[in-house]
């Protein structure tokens, strides 16, 4: 017999392996980041300001990758700030799924008026500039890990609820729903029994595209200096950093930019990558 | 008739999502805990001052009774004065408009121009390494944002090989002759070349990091659409008259696959100029989404609520219009 899903596994993408292998490396720095950072990443030395990376004359040992203007050490900001990013993804990623989510199955499988309610608040949603939102909402609710995680999801609802509505339409329409229907399931359970299961696919690779965002709106938040309190080391933070010192010290962008651009990428391709492996005729 | 009809739905529609997001605006900066006034507010202010401000603003008023006199301020063109600035919002956010919608123009263009590029060469070249890198490239483009791509632009070529210009719209120390704000179309009415290449200089980089995503999905849909064409009997038609491939793609296939291009540009266009609030930003652009985010720091009501509102307009008036462009471009629609 042929065992097809050997057959697939054979076929494990190199984008798949690299994408989930970075993050794994990362989640691991984040866990671990106490133990590994080689420096107290918020001990400020001004004698030891602006030094460049290890391999570039004039550096001092123990700063693998340099120091910023006060001093502090960029490899274990790095380290640190991945706490953060990733707090962000998971907290921010999956709260914005359920959401958005079950929005989309209710206006997408019942119809009506909560599906007229739904599609205007998203018509309205799509009108509004998404990073002038999230700043605004931060303004308003002051910096903090919980009003990123508020921002992200007030704003990014609607990537969830658009496609799941479209979805949930059509596999409402499919026989095997009015079977359910016949033999006497409530609406909202064959909501959860029969439509969730079928769109779950996709809610898999919108939430894995969603981290990789909700990474990217709190570094533009700490970029703005709106994120969390100052002092905890944040890539955006250290990216605004090095914009300003960038004709000095190049290395205090350079390195959370690396490590911000992988991990975005990282999130995407495993993004793409499950919505090739889900189905083949989305490609 | 039918076409009024649906255009005048459109329309309803469109000015429902206005208000909308006049109402979400406005309710968001005030029923949120803390004030608009404290966060007006020096620290140390009296509780006089406090009273006065209040009133000034129409603070002291109940919030649907202000909510009312916003909005027909708003409507009569009043949109209030900036807290900052003391000056009226509207004039403010009208005289930063041109730079940021020069900014989207030029990073539309862009965009259209290395996205159809890759789209005709990607169709040219089908089967090829060419084709293989070209996905590739598109793909990586699509995967970041274009906050990131100004970040890298900025490294590339505004520090490793400094040939562009990474802050400000235009060199300080120009004389400038401009009675308008759109700077870079009135140098080129001018014939003032030399204004017209610093401005470039200047606008090019935040342009090219807005227009790399949006490049990308040009690209990739285009390709996608005209790789169905090419597949249609009429192309094979045009090819056994013996026209040569790049007549085929370029006058037999590209007129028909533009048109499912065209609706994806249109929406994805909104999110460019949504873009421009962040792109600014980094590149010390004086547009409107630099100013928003002052205007957000400085806690400057007012002239939040304008800018968002302005935004809104214009979103949901670059939707509208591809809609309209849609409905007279394709045939189907026209006769229905």
């Amino acid at each position: 017999m042929l065992d097809g899903r050997s057959q697939i596994k054979r076929k494990l993408p190199p984008r798949l392996i690299l994408s989930a292998g970075w993050l794994i490396l990362l989640g691991a720095a984040a866990m671990l980041a106490p133990w590994i950072a080689p420096k107290d990443p918020l001990a400020q030395d001004l004698f030891l300001g602006q030094l460049p990376p290890a391999w570039v004359q004039g550096h001092e040992p123990g700063y693998l990758l340099g120091t910023d203007s006060l001093g502090r050490d960029v490899l274990s900001r790095i380290l640190y700030g991945t706490r953060l990013a990733l707090t962000v993804a998971l907290l921010a990623g999956s709260i914005t799924c359920i959401i958005g989510a079950t929005l989309g199955l209710l206006a997408g499988f019942l119809r009506g008026w909560v599906d007229i309610m739904i599609s205007r608040a998203i018509d309205i949603w799509m009108a509004f500039p998404p990073v002038l939102f999230s700043i605004l909402l931060i303004a308003v609710l002051g910096p903090g890990l919980t009003s990123i995680i508020i921002a992200i999801v007030v704003i990014d609802w609607t990537r969830f609820a658009r496609v799941i509505r479209a979805e949930a339409m059509t596999q409402g329409a499919m026989d095997y729903v009015a079977s359910a229907q016949v033999a006497g399931r409530t609406r909202l359970s064959t909501m959860f029994t029969e439509i969730l299961p079928n769109v779950l696919p996709t809610i898999t690779v919108l939430l894995t595209l969603e981290m990789g965002i909700a990474i990217i709106v709190e570094a533009i938040l700490s970029f703005v200096n709106l994120s969390i309190s100052t002092d905890d080391p944040t890539w955006g933070g250290m990216i605004a950093e090095g914009r300003t010192s960038i004709h000095q010290a190049w290395w205090v962008l350079v390195f959370p930019l690396i490590t911000l651009f992988l991990t975005v990428l990282s999130f995407s391709q495993l993004g793409e990558g499950l919505k090739d492996r889900f189905d083949p005729v989305l490609r | 008739m039918q076409l009024l009809q649906s255009v005048l739905t459109r329309l309803f529609t469109t000015l429902i999502t206005l208000i909308g997001v006049a109402v979400i605006v406005f309710f968001v900066i005030r029923v949120v805990p803390g004030t608009p006034i404290a966060m007006m507010l020096p620290p140390g202010a009296t509780e006089d001052d406090v009273a006065r401000l209040t009133a000034l603003y129409g603070l002291d008023k109940s919030i649907p009774q202000q909510f009312l006199i916003w909005l027909s301020g708003t409507l009569h063109g009043d949109f209030g004065t900036s807290i900052t600035t003391r000056q009226p919002v509207l004039a403010l956010v009208l005289s930063r408009l041109p730079a940021t919608l020069e900014l989207s123009i030029m990073a539309l263009v862009i965009a259209t121009a290395i996205g159809g590029f890759m789209a005709l060469t990607g169709t040219r070249l089908r089967g090829t390494k060419t084709e293989a890198a070209i996905d590739i490239s598109n793909g990586m483009a699509l995967s970041v944002p274009d906050f990131l791509w100004g970040l890298i632009l900025i490294l590339g070529f505004g520090v490793l090989i400094p040939i562009f210009h990474i802050s400000g719209r235009i060199s300080p120390s120009l004389d400038l002759p401009f009675t308008s704000n759109f700077y870079l179309f009135e140098s080129v009415l001018r014939l003032r070349f030399d204004l017209w290449a610093d401005i470039v200089a200047h606008m090019f980089m935040p342009a090219l990091a807005l227009a790399i995503p949006l490049a990308a999905i040009i690209g990739q849909l285009l390709k996608q659409s005209l790789k169905e064409t090419m597949h249609l009997d009429y192309v094979t038609l045009a090819r056994t008259k013996g026209y040569g491939e790049n007549h085929v793609i370029l006058h037999e296939a590209l007129p028909n696959a533009i048109l499912p291009t065209l609706t994806l540009v249109g929406v994805q266009f909104t999110f460019l100029i949504g873009g421009t609030v962040i792109i600014e930003r980094l590149f010390s652009y004086e547009g409107l989404g630099n100013m928003a985010i002052d205007a957000v720091i400085n806690r400057d009501l007012p002239l939040i609520q304008g800018i968002v509102i302005l935004f809104a307009v214009i979103f949901t008036a670059v939707n509208l219009l591809v809609d309209l462009c849609y409905a007279a471009l394709n045939p189907r629609l026209r006769h229905a």
